[in-house]
């Protein structure tokens, strides 16, 4: 039966229709709409690449936000990918209590996304949060999280940092297929532990490493709860990401095209920069064994 | 080896478990100190609240919830809250149905162009939604389904939560075909395979999908900010925005009670499956 083809297709035409419908013609549709001036109340115009001229040429504020979101991206991604693998090499180990400790770092990467968490992030950072507290007692001078350009970043790459959990679990099971007869060789020949994780264990999961950072690195380029709940894009814009420029040219001030231009702007970027790993990806990952893995 | 040796390993080896026990202990505490912190405080006053590093409250005072639920709109928290599972619910049954569908279509069967299918699925996991927003506001509204739930709800009938549907192939893939083989000598069609056979079997990983697509419905704050526009139906996580934009000055106890309840049901519900759901997206080797 399983060589029915068309059963199987008939199976399928939900995704078929799904991609087509909310996927692909919308994807194509905001590349015609970046080459048009539409602000829903005309019919779009069609304009040529003006938008995008007016983009790299004439707007300051996109310059900036470009710079925001990669510094972003460059922060926060190493942090979160960085934490995941060092938390998950720590208790990839006979431990009691894994359960516990797993659930226990997991939990904020699921609930970090909500605007409750942004919230009380916010409350945390404030002037007289918590955070601003705990610097007093210890002696220190609060800092002004929010109000001051060179630490606002800080508070919403933190928030990242902090869902590092998902990461860390996938890391975990990548450790734990590392066979343990080579730390066995390697400990017989007198390697330390430093030098077992440099020489095994990370040359081994440098799949998952790789794809922990592409995955991540998509995430990064798209955030927009934390900085448009926390700092709301300031001070100074110092926080205001292109999601939340995409956001405020699409749906505040209704420049549909210019809105359209900037999200594929953010979505060049992004493919580059996946295309770029993948390139580099041939120097410094190695896919051990079989190529059809559970990857 | 001598008696000496092995007692100086074992030595090495459990002051090397306190290390990482140490380690870990501390991360938790830095990681969950914060939220620990939160849930202490809803119940203070709020002078306590900006002056005390300790979690525990002096007296535990239930005004915030109160003052919070009730909101300074007509309506109170409940609304947001049934508003919100107006749109979870259904949305999570639509995309078990067309997932589970795909997936097995995707994991048993042979057809014309699944490699390119399965490629762009996997590829479309990685492409920014962002770019498809606007587009798809534009479809909705042509379509007259602007302030209404169905732009939130009507596109997971269609698989477009394509990493459900990865996580389901994946998960089909390493279960053997014996017992589909036996139900089809036994005379068995499609539907019932799919239905007595596939299903069953993959109840842990639906758990998962059920889940996950909980958690990130109700956590989800653009899809709503975009397409609904009376308050009437908001789900919780717009309303929480709405309770600290109001106002220059933010009632902050309010807020903070407000907020530990909208986490309630994301953090009953991880705990209740999260054995199941961990694994589950370890095994399938993807991210959220």
């Amino acid at each position: 039966m399983y060589d029915n083809k068309r059963l199987g297709f008939l199976f399928a035409l939900p995704f078929v229709l799904g991609v087509l419908l909310f996927k692909l013609f919308p994807f194509v549709a905001s590349l015609c709409l970046s080459f048009t001036q539409y602000d829903l109340i005309d019919p779009p115009q069609y304009i040529g690449l003006q938008n995008y001229r007016e983009l790299f040429g004439d707007d300051p504020l996109f310059r900036k936000s470009l710079g925001v979101t990669l510094w972003f991206a460059i922060l926060a991604v190493p942090l979160r990918v960085g934490f995941a693998l060092f938390v998950a090499h720590v208790l990839n180990f006979k431990l009691r209590a894994i359960g516990f400790f797993r659930a226990a770092f997991y939990l904020p990467s699921i609930l970090g996304g909500s605007i409750a968490v942004a919230v009380l992030w916010r409350f945390l950072f404030s002037k007289y949060g918590l955070i601003n507290l705990a610097l007093v007692k210890l002696g220190l001078e609060p800092i002004a999280w929010l109000a001051d350009e060179h630490y606002s970043m800080w508070t919403i790459v933190l928030l990242f940092t902090w869902q590092f959990g998902s990461a860390m679990v996938i890391f975990l099971a990548a450790l734990q297929n590392v066979p343990v007869s080579l730390y066995e060789a390697a400990e017989c020949d007198g390697a330390s532990k430093a030098q077992q994780f440099w020489r095994i264990t990370v040359p081994l999961i440098t799949p998952v490493i790789f794809f922990n950072l592409i995955m991540q690195m998509v995430h990064a380029f798209q955030e927009f709860n934390a900085p448009y709940m926390i700092t709301e894009g300031g001070p100074l814009n110092s926080t205001y990401v292109l999601a939340l420029y995409i956001y405020d040219q699409s749906f505040r001030y209704f420049n549909l095209g210019y809105g359209a231009a900037l999200s594929w702007v953010l979505f060049a970027l992004v493919a580059a920069l996946a295309a770029l790993s993948f390139w580099s990806s041939r120097y410094w990952v190695f896919y051990a064994g079989e190529k059809d893995g559970a990857r | 080896m001598s008696a000496h040796a092995t007692a100086l390993t074992d030595h090495a080896q459990r002051s090397r478990a306190l290390i990482r026990y140490t380690v870990l202990l501390a991360v938790a505490v830095l990681m969950l100190y914060p939220l620990l912190w939160l849930v202490g405080a809803s119940f203070k006053s709020n002078s306590e609240i900006f002056s005390e590093v300790g979690f525990w409250p002096e007296r535990f005072s239930p005004t915030a919830y109160v003052k919070g639920w009730k909101t300074s709109t007509e309506y109170t928290f409940a609304t947001y809250f049934l508003n919100s599972f107006a749109i979870t619910i259904p949305r999570i049954a639509v995309t078990v149905v067309s997932c589970v569908l795909v997936a097995y279509a995707f994991a048993r069967f042979e057809f014309w162009g699944r490699k390119l299918l399965f490629g762009i699925m996997v590829a479309t996991m990685m492409l920014p939604l962002i770019v498809l927003r606007l587009p798809q506001y534009l479809m909705f509204r042509e379509l007259g389904w602007l302030d209404t739930y169905l732009p939130l709800i009507v596109p997971s009938a269609f698989a477009t939560d394509t990493f459900f549907v990865f996580m389901l192939v994946q998960f089909l893939r390493g279960i053997p075909r014996d017992m589909e083989e036996a139900a089809l000598i036994d005379g068995c069609n499609a539907w019932q395979l799919l239905l007595y056979i596939i299903v069953p079997l993959l109840k842990p990983a639906i758990i998962s999908v059920v889940v996950f697509q909980f958690i990130w419905t109700m956590n989800d704050f653009m899809g709503p900010l975009i397409y609904l526009a009376s308050v009437e139906k908001y789900p919780v996580s717009l309303a929480l925005k709405m309770s600290i934009g109001a106002t220059e000055e933010v009632e902050w106890a309010n807020v903070i009670a407000i907020s530990v309840v909208a986490l309630v049901p994301s953090v009953a519900v991880f705990f209740m499956a999260q054995r199941h759901f961990i694994e589950g997206t370890a095994s399938s080797g993807i991210k959220g």
